[in-house]
């Protein structure tokens, strides 16, 4: 049986909210790899962000399919903390910048694990 | 209606942080922010004891369990002893850290600002019973410790601790919302309770495979906040860059609010489903044991070497849940292993701020942290020698030591539980113990036996005197090491309290 995307209802097009969960996995992975791939911390920092994104477009799909808010409400704590989350990591990454002139964590080798 | 009593540990404490920021701006000398703080803690234990002693007092007319906000928030015995013990970690913190911050000039008003904001994320993760108020309890906890690691600004090695701590922070974040997210997508519901009750049988159904990504997201999210191997690699670097009483409150305090969140998550939301979590808790016990330990064992510096035993006693403290991967577990059993954790978590907070005080005083003296150069403390500061090995052993868990009182529950509550791999565990547990003995004892040793090396300027540290402030925390700590080892009643009655917790099995 061939998986049904989307159908036509009264409202228009509507698609189906598992593929808006696919979506959201698929955006979680490629900001998954773009963290690992990516040397300067500027762009990690993007990268996490989709990660999070992808959460909230996650827990909307879900609240489409139950027809319930509670997802909805938790995105908007997300997108909170998130915003919270890159004023304390632009400070941290200006304060390396000052410091080296470089935003890449390749440089960033002064502690070894 | 809101239930103001309850909530007054936390109002009190908001209203501290604030109090800090504002006295931060008068004309007053800044280490009157410490002690502001430090009055503001000291106030929000009183609300915690009568809320917990509810039941004896004439104007408190309401015992048992606060439920607030729909279920969301509740006041029991478990939060309240959890409460009390990030207060009084907390106390100590602030006490480590006046020292310090005041001879390096650093900023002191908005330093105690940010940990006690953080601490009262803590206070918010005891209490939170839904996933969104223990993300955000969380990230509390979380948000001020990437600036606190990177306070020494000028410095490289601070900033690169605070970057690393940061990123790790950061996607830890993303992929325990990820799980959550999932686990809300299957269950439909955000309250632990429905989760519990949405998951009975979901293993068996369609969605089981998108709620075993979820449970473990959530449980690997959780991962890296209590640093289990192989979620550790940032927790080395960033102690050791970071200024070390805020190495300490990572240690203590940071940590211990990643192990409350993991329990409430995992014997509450996840309580129909205990092997799987069991599982896979039983891996990262294992590993954060054996890889912390023997990587502890080539340490040169005394703050690693406290990084990768922080690791190993985090393996420790997760032993208990790994009791429940046998699928034939009791309540009983997993009440046990509640229990073991809670009891491993007070003790190990005191000797784990009672090491680092001492790092710090010593540090301050020397001038370094290798341990090489603290060869021969004990003749020329036999006090802080000696605290040294009180606590090193301690965390070894030689008796009468507080340690051994954490060991023992630990071990009882695993091989209580009788199963093979549950057994398999324990002994696990006993080889590290045995390897973690070895180099406790080796920094004592060094610093007792041998001979002070060239080039310590023994005269001048003589002259030296410890800060008040750090005075006071080393022997708060020393007592509660000393004592509990000898009355370890004293702690297990606050554990046994908590323990009406888990008791839904």
């Amino acid at each position: 049986m061939i998986p049904l995307i989307a159908q036509v209802s009264a409202d228009g097009l509507q698609v189906e909210p598992g593929w808006y969960m696919a979506l959201a996995a698929v955006l979680f992975a490629i900001g998954a790899t773009g963290l690992l791939l990516r040397r300067n911390a500027l762009v990690m920092f993007m990268s996490i962000e989709l990660m999070l994104n992808a959460v909230n477009l996650t827990f909307v799909a879900v609240d489409s399919g139950l027809g319930s808010l509670e997802g909805q409400i938790s995105v908007l704590f997300v997108m909170v903390v998130a915003a919270a989350e890159v004023t304390v990591g632009l400070a941290i990454i200006v304060a390396v910048f000052r410091k080296r002139a470089t935003a890449s964590v390749d440089e960033l080798s002064g502690l070894k694990g | 209606m809101i239930d103001y009593h309850a909530l007054a540990p936390e109002l009190i404490l908001a209203g501290t942080v604030m109090a800090v920021l504002i006295v931060d701006m008068l004309p007053v000398r800044k280490h009157w922010t410490a002690v502001v703080g430090l009055l503001g803690l000291f106030a929000t234990v009183v609300p915690i004891l009568t809320l917990g002693f509810c039941e004896s007092l004439d104007f408190c007319d309401y015992s048992g369990s606060r439920e607030m906000f729909g279920g969301s928030y509740v006041i029991d015995a478990f939060s309240l002893a959890l409460k009390g013990l990030f207060i009084g970690s907390a106390f100590v913190a602030v006490l480590l850290s006046v020292g310090y911050l005041e001879s390096n000039r650093f900023w002191q008003g908005e330093f105690y600002f940010l940990m006690l904001a953080s601490v009262l994320g803590a206070l918010v993760m005891a209490s939170s019973r839904d996933l969104v108020t223990m993300f955000v309890g969380l990230e509390l906890v979380t948000g001020p410790t990437f600036l606190m690691a990177g306070w020494r600004k000028g410095e490289a090695r601070s900033n690169e601790a605070a970057l690393k701590f940061f990123i790790i922070g950061v996607l830890s974040a993303a992929v325990l919302l990820f799980g959550m997210s999932l686990v809300y997508g299957v269950t439909g519901e955000l309250t632990f309770t429905g989760i519990r009750a949405g998951s009975v049988g979901v293993l068996d159904g369609d969605l089981s495979g998108l709620f075993i990504i979820g449970v473990l997201f959530t449980i690997l999210g959780f991962a890296f906040k209590v640093s289990a191997v192989p979620f550790h690699f940032w927790t080395p670097d960033t102690y050791e860059g970071a200024p070390t009483p805020v190495t300490a409150y990572l240690s203590v305090i940071s940590k211990t609010a990643g192990f409350v969140g993991l329990l409430a998550i995992c014997y509450l939301a996840f309580g129909e489903v205990t092997t799987l979590w069991g599982t896979g808790l039983w891996v990262l016990a294992a590993l954060s044991m054996t890889v912390g330990n023997l990587i502890a064992l080539r340490q040169t510096n005394v703050v690693r070497l406290l990084g990768y035993s922080s690791i190993a006693q985090g393996g420790f403290i997760l032993v208990p849940f790994g009791a429940a991967i046998a699928a034939d577990v009791t309540g009983s059993d997993l009440e046990e292993a509640f229990f073991a954790t809670v009891t491993y978590l007070v003790i190990y907070a005191f000797m784990n701020l009672g090491a680092f005080g001492v790092v710090i005083a010593v540090g301050n003296r020397l001038r370094s942290a290798e341990i090489k150069d603290w060869a021969g403390l004990f003749s020329y500061a036999p006090g802080l020698a000696t605290m040294l090995g009180l606590f090193f052993f301690s965390l070894a868990g030689i008796p009468p030591l507080a340690g051994w009182f954490a060991k023992f529950v630990m071990f009882r509550s695993v091989l209580a539980s009788g199963s093979g791999w549950a057994g398999a565990l324990a002994v696990v547990a006993a080889v590290n113990s045995v390897i973690a003995f070895y180099y406790y004892s080796k920094v004592v040793v060094s610093a007792f036996m041998e001979k002070v090396p060239d080039g310590v300027p023994v005269a001048e540290i003589r002259e030296q005197r410890t800060a008040p402030s750090l005075q006071f925390a080393l022997v708060l700590t020393t007592i509660g090491v000393v004592v509990i080892g000898f009355y370890p009643t004293l702690i297990s009655g606050l554990a046994e309290a908590a323990k009406t917790f888990a008791s839904g099995f």
